[in-house]
């Protein structure tokens, strides 16, 4: 993170500043970009909806538990609904059957969000090719960050996250309009 | 117990219903699809075969009769199993329920006539069990392409 993107912090109040009615000796407002400002904010503050369909599952435990950890990059907690969730993380094997659930599940969150597509199977179908099984969920829906691995290593899955906060970071970040 | 009951089972029942073997401690019996009724009924009631464990199917796409129907049985009482092997032709692959003597073949039932297109007379509920409505097909059929997709979610392009 660069000096920009810290956000506006004064260091001391500004009716301290008035009682005491002098400048304080050192710098006392940043600058920052509205896009940087939003994705910094936005990164750190993650909120899963584990689409938990197969063994993957395990490993999803393994990495929210303590030894690993993904509170330390603010996404621990997952939301059990999808309308309180930005990030969709898809644990496991989708089937065609199960395909239009968890397009609607997808459709449920509210903007902003981001797709994982965490393992082999939910990324490209992995060592299924048949009848049953959805060949990468991509195919149905658009996803962010893709975490290799049958299963993938915890390390995978903290540097999915890490990879992902950092495409947050670099994103527009529009809350006003469209263009702001 | 286990020997003698396969020794009963052996005299009782193979004259009618056809050739016996022993496989892997299991007793196996080839019948004729008419045969297949009669001879549950009495494994039930006269050799204690309480547990119906599954119905599946054999593909065999070179034969004549194309499918082998499998049904499995276990005696809790004998610590023995049966199993019952059918051939139909792919022309009319259609055999009796067995809904009427065990209530769990209305599902097993169905989850074959899903993979393989074995029809089951008697058994009126044969909707897609673990396949979904409008799938087309067989997959576990021979002639099922492995690649085939039956998407519910159009794709994105």
């Amino acid at each position: 993170m660069d000096a920009r993107t810290i956000p506006l912090i004064p260091l001391v109040p500004a009716s301290a500043v008035a009682a005491r009615g002098t400048k304080h000796a050192t710098f006392e407002y940043l600058t920052t970009r509205k896009d940087e400002l939003i994705g910094w904010a936005r990164k750190f503050s993650l909120f899963p909806y584990p689409f938990v369909t197969a063994c993957c599952a395990m490993e999803f435990m393994a990495v929210s538990a303590s030894p690993y950890d993904t509170d330390r990059f603010g996404a621990a907690l997952p939301r059990f609904s999808p309308r309180q969730a930005d990030l969709l993380m898809i644990v496991g094997t989708v089937t065609h059957k199960q395909a239009p659930v968890l397009l609607k599940v997808w459709e449920q969150m509210c903007e902003p969000k981001w797709v994982m597509a965490f393992g082999v199977c939910a990324s490209s179908g992995g060592f299924y090719q048949n009848y049953a099984t959805l060949l990468g969920v991509d195919k149905i829906l658009p996803v962010d960050v893709y975490v290799p691995g049958c299963p993938p290593r915890p390390e995978m899955v903290i540097d999915g996250i890490m990879q992902l906060q950092d495409k947050i970071a670099r994103s527009r970040h529009p809350v006003v309009t469209e263009r702001f | 117990m286990t020997a003698t009951e396969l020794d009963a089972l052996h005299r009782e029942l193979v004259p009618a219903a056809g050739p016996a073997t022993l496989s892997h401690g299991a007793f196996v019996l080839q019948l004729a699809p008419d045969e297949l009724l009669p001879t549950v009924q009495r494994l039930r009631d006269e050799f204690g075969f309480d547990v119906f464990l599954d119905v599946t199917a054999v593909d065999w796409p070179a034969d004549a009769l194309r499918f082998e129907v499998v049904h499995h049985f276990y005696s809790t009482a004998h610590k023995v199993r049966v199993r019952l092997k059918t051939r139909v032709a792919v022309e009319n692959p259609i055999v009796d329920s067995l809904c009427a003597l065990y209530g769990s073949a209305a599902f097993t039932e169905r989850e074959c006539h899903d993979m393989y297109g074995i029809g089951f007379r008697g058994n009126f509920d044969l909707r897609p069990i673990l396949l979904y409505e409008g799938f087309s097909g067989h997959p576990l059929r021979k002639d099922y392409p492995k690649t085939r997709e039956q998407p519910l979610v159009p794709y994105r392009a």
